[in-house]
């Protein structure tokens, strides 16, 4: 293993895993808490990523963090609206927004495909200078993540959270406890884009760069983690949850570490975590169908015995 | 009557459903309906008559077509759904449609608790005086979930999680209970025990309710008026000293005589 993995990779994929564990905690909350698949995480992680990329430019790398933040929560609350008050089914406001997002991404960029912020202050150079050594970034990354699900893991039991949650679980008891269900998706889901764009936010400046392909795919990536989480941690309560969700986008880097050592090309990465996501969520429907299966096999052979004994009484009562 | 001292007034509540269509069903035909505080009404009924019809109503599903609906006083008419089921406490003959089944029974109570009772603290946490109280009220079901308040609601049978909806539906007086059949799905025993909570409770209380049932012999025991709804309209309404002497066979044969037909329902229990 210690020749596979070098102290520089496992720290790399680890800072990757937390950036993006943010954009997994995102979908916790749209996928898994309120049952809605939020296509639009593409293009809203790229909108943080373009303006907190732009922002850092400008010398307010904090201010960056902060506004991609707000940016991703605007970009959920469109989805939301587009949802809950013009009647349009959640996946495909998801789309819309994410194809409208593309525009104002590159428009955020100054109409340019791609942005470079090396010799720009960021808060891993502020860092640097603060802490030194070689784990400044893993520092950075590791307290603004911790910070980030502490927070979700009170909020999600705050009253409105507790809403949230009971939205995705059972919206008629939602609806027949006083609680606005379109509200409490529109709530959520800025919560869980502000996530989004926090993530892209600090990539941007993580990176040194900002490209609008960047966000491609990051549904299927940020799902993968979230199911590597649950499979490893299971359900539990909350904060166990969380922390699976973490866990599983530090393992999701992991084994794209792994297999990029392994001289994996970088181009099929994303055909990997399609399938682990695919077969992930396909799992439990295999399970019940391999099982009726099973029982349908037994259950045939036992009839086979059954008719066969039939025949066997009518032929020789036929005979008699 | 004075209106005054009337929960719930419905006057000429008129909703059709598919209007133009070859699907046109008017559900609810003129309905006129008056409650006093502490009324407890049953409603009998064949299937389509308009009993659930008429809570959907009263709750806000959707809106009427015509009509006038009082609750307390306030006119609720238009009332959004999720404003007005603050006061209103609802109860399905499924067991599992009242409560959030991955969420634990503290969570659920919490919920609709702090709805109910107005408390719009937003980033409020469950404190641990709710829980003491959640705890004292479930040892009044007597069915050891105050021992389990952690546990996921999905966890529990449908007879316990009715009876939690129940609690979690009357924890703050509502100004009307409905009850759709709540005992429906239930064994007998459960039943019998659900609904023996929800006597104890509404009477405790003085909770303003109305219940649909299939059970001809709990139409006239329960409560203190027996509605008979037929093709939208409510074609029956007797209390007092005639609902006493009033058998099973009385209440179909007046049925009978007033809609014009015997009642048609495969799920009818004629039971003494």
């Amino acid at each position: 293993m210690g020749s596979i993995f070098t102290v520089s990779i496992v720290q790399n994929a680890l800072e990757l895993g937390l950036i993006y564990a943010l954009v997994a905690l995102a979908l916790f909350i749209s996928f898994r808490i309120l049952n809605i698949a939020d296509l639009s995480t593409d293009g809203c992680f790229t909108l943080g990523c373009a303006v907190c990329a732009s922002l850092t430019i400008a010398g307010h790398p904090v201010l960056g963090l902060f506004a991609s933040m707000a940016a991703g929560a605007c970009s959920g609350f469109v989805t939301a609206f587009l949802q809950t008050r013009m009647g349009i089914q959640s996946i495909l406001a998801g789309i819309i927004v994410n194809t409208g997002l593309y525009t104002v991404n590159i428009a955020v960029m100054g109409f340019a495909s791609n942005m470079n912020l090396f010799g720009c202050d960021s808060v891993f150079t502020w860092a640097k200078d603060a802490i030194g050594g070689s784990a400044y970034k893993l520092v950075v990354v590791g307290a603004i993540v911790a910070a980030v699900g502490i927070c979700v893991a009170l909020f999600l039991n705050t009253r409105i959270g507790l809403s949230i949650r009971a939205t995705g679980d059972n919206p008629d008891m939602v609806r027949a406890s006083s609680i606005n269900t379109a509200a409490m998706i529109t709530v959520g889901l800025c919560v869980a884009n502000a996530l989004t764009g926090l993530s892209g936010g600090l990539l941007a400046q993580y990176q040194k760069s900002c490209d609008i392909n960047l966000g491609t795919g990051m549904v299927t990536i940020a799902l993968a983690s979230l199911i590597i989480g649950e499979t490893f941690l299971g359900r539990g309560g909350m904060p166990k949850r969380i922390f699976g969700v973490i866990l599983g986008s530090c393992l999701y880097r992991f084994i794209v570490a792994l297999a990029l050592r392994m001289s994996v090309p970088a181009e099929c990465l994303k055909l990997v975590s399609a399938m682990i996501v695919a077969a992930a969520i396909a799992l439990p429907y295999l399970r019940s169908q391999a099982a009726f299966q099973k029982q349908k096999r037994a259950a045939k052979a036992e009839n086979q015995i059954y008719i066969r004994s039939l025949a066997k009484d009518d032929g020789e009562g036929g005979e008699a | 009557m004075g209106q005054q001292d009337a929960m719930l007034l419905m006057k000429n509540i008129t909703k059709t459903f598919n209007p133009g269509t070859v699907n046109e069903k008017c559900a609810l035909d003129n309905v006129s309906l008056t409650l006093k505080k502490g009324d407890f009404a049953t409603i009998v009924g064949s299937n389509g008559a308009g009993k659930s019809t008429l809570f959907h109503a009263i709750t806000g599903a959707f809106f009427v077509d015509r009509g006038l609906i009082l609750l307390g006083g306030e006119d609720i008419t238009y009332q959004r759904e999720h404003v007005r089921s603050r006061v209103i406490g609802h109860l399905f003959q499924d067991p599992l449609r009242g409560t959030a089944p991955h969420m634990t029974i503290e969570e659920n109570m919490t919920l609709a608790y702090r709805s109910a009772a107005s408390k719009n603290a937003c980033f409020g946490r469950i404190r641990s005086s709710d829980r003491e109280m959640f705890r004292e009220q479930l040892a009044l079901l007597d069915m050891g979930l105050e021992d389990r308040m952690r546990q996921p609601v999905g966890l529990l049978s449908g007879g316990q999680r009715q009876a939690l909806t129940l609690l979690m539906a009357t924890m703050v007086t509502p100004k009307i209970l409905l009850l759709d059949e709540h005992t429906a799905a239930l064994d007998p025993a459960t039943a019998e025990k659900v609904l023996s909570l929800t006597r104890q409770i509404v009477a405790d209380r003085k909770i303003t309710c109305l219940m649909v049932t299939h059970n001809m012999h709990q139409a006239l025991t329960l409560g203190s008026r027996t509605l008979m709804m037929n093709g939208g309209r409510i074609v029956l309404d007797v209390g007092g000293e005639i609902r006493e002497k009033m058998t099973v066979e009385d209440l179909l044969a007046q049925f009978a005589a007033k809609a014009g037909e015997e009642l048609d329902n495969d799920r009818i229990l004629l039971s003494k």
